[in-house]
């Protein structure tokens, strides 16, 4: 009688790939309700016509490849790079930017580096910054937050201006990172009072530090489930308000500003939960991930303070991923048994 | 009872699901003795043991069937009465599902039983006797491994155990048989761990491991050790904290070294159930003939542990818990962790049965097929031994396997941990098990391959010197030619002043001319024969694919030599004139003995042994051809045939040497022939012997150290020296030889055959 032969372990965690995917999907729902109650539905159009956009692509590509195309529509992470990239884009972007970024986050920085697992930068981040060196204007107009300055456009207006091109007047507005960087004669304190995001914050701007407490949230959530450890993120948060500390300068005209805006201004927390923590193109041991994560951190207020961007977190996280395997060569894990860590560069007595 | 004994947390680890009630909910029963046991010789880590009964043969229970076979090697008893009915291969409790060799006992159901050596006063038996009685009931870990029991409980002079650690962790989901075991018969348990203490001279520290998922073990363990300085120690529940090293781990704080036993830092463990089987092989002089086995799973109507005894067919066993073949997804031996699964259910259940495990489909479902891994190190969370499975994963996938050793591939417990957690349903642990055994294979392939590189190069160095040999040999004919001609030389200048110069002088630039051929034809066949040696030489360390070019390489020096022969032959009559040209002087009163010798070595040497050689030839020929054919057959006797050639190109090889030997001596004879007077051929003689014992120096001189020189320096000065007395006394001492060289030659082929490694420098000696 033959039976079927299997080698251990016979038994198995439920979690797989697919339900990971999914659940850092649902960990992104609560930004994504603040963002478009804050901004309008420009985020949700974009999430919506991204994810699509990228399923799509997913799907042409493994049938040119002569894969199973179900079989790999079904691991979600398609889905999760389309979702993270209608996050990043501006809301009420033409939607041929949206279908342009999740091109070159599937085909150029996923499937041609061989599909899901191989890829060595973030798809998302490549394509945001792709699309932000290439469409300056376009990827910097945010709308301004719901109560301040200008309207939330209607779902009419809105799709008219995605799909057409009409301009809608004045629902732009600085953001609070931009304003920061533009001031060069005033107090911070006076910053906050004359920016009317800031103004109608309590610390970081108006809608941006909701979105970001929802991000928090959200991440927090995906701690709770185990999906990845602490380490990446708390480091980036930590060298983050590190440099926000020594460069406040007592809140000075050249302040960077406080740890608190930067942990809730721009793309803070969402980078820190779903970018940082993208496994893929991150460091593999968890001092590496220490170290990654810490590393983004600083990079992330250099560009911001320092450099051409106002926001930072796709160039900051896209060096970092080049370094990537540089931390994992020096940050092997001291395995059982032995008295020190070994240098992943050493070969084997082969 | 709260508990204030300091434990440790170990890296990693994961956290499956228990399942460890439903086996738990029946009492420990013993199953049935079946019709037919299979006993496998080898249940551990180590030799199979040597079977000592035969087929028909009548056992009494406890009756030793099989002898461990040296050190590392376990006792097979049969575990009841019944009669030997084969000894044959079957399939045996392996992952591979291999067929290993059995003992099939039928039982008689009467279950008498050899009388028992009971010492119930075990305390006061020392130390050896003790251990000779875990030896003699051939017990081994009951855990998993598998290790015989009585070489853990024998820790080599320089180490010193400290502590003893009881394994009854259990941290397999499923598994409950130790949890029993506890349960049941914890007095044995303790009492087991005293012999053990005592074994090891006593450790300082005596403790008992139970994870904290068995509160009812745990309490009647702590009775039963109440009074005795054993610890009981339960610690926090997680998979694999029953690993040995991660329960040193837990218990001690320590790590055992990579590439060490835990007894290196003073630590032996030893399982639960192991310890009971001590205690009554020692108490009762019980040999381990049954083992407590969880059998659970959802295609069992009845889930619980049993007694049972070993041999037992596992399909008996599911037949008495309602198995159903139809409802299980596999047949698991062992626990859902670490457990294999069985190929059929005639397996038997052996030492190291802790499980059987029949899940239904739902329980375990069929694995999902592997998707790309998305280095989320979930894997490098749960790895106790702290690994990067993920890496390795790459590395094994990619064939990198001196990044796989730098990544510590051998410190990987095969504990399944990791491919418990990754969400992408990667085998992860076959990988690394594929990937040691390519870097077993590898390593093994790589000493191979030193060792014929080794070989090599000692081979060049051997044909170097060789070379050299060569060389030093052809300086010394050409100084001994010299030589030779300058006696010559100063024999005609005496020869005007003895008045007999008339007949001497033709016969002397004869003698020249005569000197001079030979010395080249010498030189001519000990190039051959040397060449013939060197192409005869590979064969005695020859591999089957060298052979062609070797057969080659011997025609090609045959062929040289069959030239230096026909040389040889073209001289012969240049060399029969002399002797003739000089008969009229010899006619002059000559002693008896130079006449005797003269008169053989006119005719003798050189032509028998060109007569010996040429026949040996044939024979050589016929012998190849015959050694070739049988080897093209793959016949038996090819081998035999392959000795018979090599032996006769030895004694073709001592011939030709002869024959060059003799050469120089014919080289110094010619010059007495020329003599006139008897005083003068007897000065001239003796001119001969002592010019011949000089080139021999002179010879011995060059090949200075060399062993080899050295025997062909003696053989020259005996044969010269023996010369004079009988030619035929000279040819028995070179038969002698022979055989001796014969002797040592066969000596050598025996060796090699044991020996690859040391044959290279035994064929040096010998050439």
């Amino acid at each position: 009688m033959a039976l079927t032969r299997i080698t251990s372990p016979h038994t198995h965690r439920a979690l797989g790939t697919s339900q990971v995917m999914r659940i850092v999907v649902m960990a992104t729902l609560p930004g994504l309700a603040v963002l478009t109650y804050f901004f309008g539905i420009g985020s949700l159009h974009n999430v919506l016509l991204a994810s699509a956009a990228c399923m799509g692509f997913e799907a042409a590509i493994m049938a040119l490849r002569g894969r199973p195309v179900l079989f790999y529509l079904r691991d979600c992470s398609a889905l999760v790079t389309g979702v993270l990239l209608g996050l990043a884009l501006p809301p009420y972007c033409p939607w041929w930017l949206v279908i342009l970024g999740s091109f070159c986050a599937i085909v150029l920085a996923k499937q041609l580096y061989g599909g899901m697992g191989f890829n060595p930068f973030n798809p998302a981040m490549v394509a945001y910054v792709i699309l932000l060196i290439s469409f300056p204007l376009q990827m910097s107009q945010w709308a301004a937050p719901m109560d301040v300055g200008g309207h939330t456009p209607t779902l009419i207006e809105a799709l008219k201006q995605i799909w057409t091109g009409t301009s809608i007047d004045g629902y732009t507005a600085a953001t609070p990172l931009d304003t920061v960087k533009q001031n060069s004669s005033l107090m911070l304190d006076s910053v906050y009072l004359q920016d009317p995001v800031l103004a109608a914050g309590s610390f970081a701007g108006a809608g941006w530090e909701w979105v970001n407490l929802a991000f928090l949230a959200g991440g927090a959530y995906l701690l709770y489930r185990r999906i990845f450890t602490w380490h990446a993120p708390v480091s980036m948060l930590a060298a983050l308000a590190l440099m926000a500390v020594i460069f406040y300068d007592s809140g000075s005209s050249s302040s960077g500003g406080s740890v608190l805006f930067h942990w809730f201004s721009g793309a803070t927390m969402l980078g820190a939960f779903f970018i940082v923590t993208d496994p893929v193109s991150s460091a593999v041991s968890n001092r590496g991930r220490m170290i990654y994560g810490a590393a983004i951190g600083v990079l992330i207020y250099v560009i911001r303070i320092w450099g051409n961007y106002p926001d930072a977190i796709a160039f900051a996280v896209l060096l970092m991923n080049f370094a990537a395997p540089f931390i994992d060569y020096y940050t092997v894990p001291r395995t059982y048994g032995h008295k020190k860590s070994q240098r992943a560069t050493k070969k084997g007595d082969l | 009872m709260t508990q204030l004994i300091k434990v440790w947390d170990i890296s990693g680890g994961i956290h499956p699901p228990e399942n460890k009630a439903q086996s738990l909910l029946e009492p420990l029963a013993t199953l049935a003795i079946p019709p037919q046991l299979v006993l496998p010789l080898n249940q551990h880590i180590g030799a199979p043991a040597k079977v000592l009964v035969e087929v028909g043969q009548q056992v009494l229970g406890g009756q030793l069937l099989a002898e461990a076979d040296g050190v590392f090697s376990a006792h097979v008893h049969a575990p009841t009465s019944g009669t030997v009915t084969a000894i044959t291969d079957h399939v045996v409790p392996h992952p591979s599902g291999m067929t290993d060799t059995c003992i099939i006992l039928d039982t008689d159901g009467e279950d008498r039983w050899l009388a028992l050596d009971e010492a119930p006063n075990y305390q006061d038996i020392d130390k050896t006797a003790l251990l000779e009685r875990v030896r003699a009931a051939g017990i081994t870990g009951l855990g998993g491994a598998g290790f015989p029991t009585a070489v853990k409980l024998n820790p080599r002079a320089n180490q010193t155990i400290d502590t003893l650690i009881i394994n009854g962790t259990e941290c397999e989901p499923y598994i409950t048989a130790d949890d029993i075991l506890m349960q049941n018969r914890a007095q044995e348990v303790i009492a087991g761990t005293q012999i053990l203490s005592t074994l090891l001279g006593n450790p300082s520290r005596v403790v008992i491991g139970i994870e904290d998922n068995k509160p009812a073990a745990i309490a009647t363990m702590r009775d039963a050790a109440a009074g005795t300085t054993i610890e009981v120690v339960s610690f926090p529940t997680k998979y694999p904290s029953g690993g040995e090293k991660q329960l040193i781990q837990i218990l001690t704080g320590q790590e055992v070294p990579a590439g060490q036993i835990p007894a290196s830092i003073g630590i032996v463990c030893q399982n639960v159930g192991t310890t009971a089987a001590v205690y009554r092989a020692v108490r009762f002089g019980e040999p381990l003939v049954k083992r407590i086995t969880t059998v659970v799973g959802e295609a069992l109507e009845r889930q619980r542990n049993i007694e049972v005894l070993l041999g037992t067919p596992i399909e008996f066993i599911l037949e008495q818990h309602g198995y159903s073949e139809k409802k299980a997804s596999r047949l698991v031996m062992g626990g859902p962790m670490m457990g294999f699964s069985l190929p059929d259910t005639s397996v038997p259940l052996i030492k190291t049965t802790n499980c059987i495990l029949a899940p239904s489909r739902k329980e375990l479902p069929p694995p999902e097929p592997a998707q790309a891994c998305i280095r989320c190190g979930m894997c490098a969370e749960a790895c106790p031994a702290d690994l990067l499975p993920q890496q390795l994963f790459w590395y094994a996938q990619s064939e990198d396997l001196e990044k796989l050793e730098a990544h510590n591939l051998f410190d990987c417990i095969e504990c399944g941990a990791c491919s418990f957690v990754c969400p992408s349903h990667i085998p992860l642990v076959q990988y690394y098990r594929a990937a040691k055994g390519e870097i077993r294979q590898h390593r093994s392939d790589k000493e191979k391959s030193d060792r014929s590189r080794r070989r090599f190069e000692f081979r060049q160095e051997r044909i170097d010197k060789e070379e050299a040999e060569k060389e030093a040999k052809r300086l010394a004919r050409k100084k001994a030619a010299e030589l030779a001609k300058k006696k010559l030389a100063e024999q005609k200048a005496a020869a005007p002043a003895t008045e007999q110069n008339a007949p001497a002088a033709q016969p002397a630039t004869t003698a020249a001319d005569d000197d001079k051929q030979r010395a080249k034809l010498e030189r001519l066949l000990a190039a051959a024969q040397d060449s013939l040696k060197q192409a005869q030489k590979p064969q005695d360390d020859a591999t089957e694919e060298q052979l062609e070019k070797q057969q080659a390489r011997i025609k090609q020096a045959e062929l040289k030599l069959a030239a230096a022969r026909d040389k040889l032959a073209a001289l012969a009559p240049a060399s029969t004139v002399p002797p003739a040209a000089s008969k009229p002087v010899a006619d002059d009163p000559v002693s008896a003995a130079i006449e005797r010798a003269k008169a053989k070595m006119a005719m003798a040497p050189e032509e028998k042994l060109r007569t010996t050689l040429e026949s040996l030839y044939k024979r050589l020929t016929k012998a190849e051809q015959k050694a070739r054919e049988a080897r093209e057959q793959a016949s038996d006797n090819a081998e035999a045939l392959e000795q018979g050639v090599a032996k006769l190109k030895e004694k073709i090889a001592s011939n030709q040497k002869e024959l060059s030997e003799l050469a120089p001596t014919s080289v110094a004879e010619p010059t007495p022939r020329n003599s006139a007077t008897p005083e003068a051929e007897v000065n001239v003689a003796n001119d001969a012997a002592s010019q011949a014992i000089e080139k021999a120096k002179a010879r011995a001189a060059a090949m200075g150290t060399m062993s080899v020189a050295d025997k062909l320096r003696n053989q020259v000065e005996s044969l010269e020296a023996r010369l004079e007395k009988s030619q035929a006394r000279l040819l028995k001492a070179q038969a002698d030889n022979d055989a001796n060289l014969d002797a040592f030659k066969t000596g050598v082929e025996k060796l090699e055959v044991k020996l690859a490694a040391t044959r290279e420098q035994l064929a040096e000696h010998n050439e």
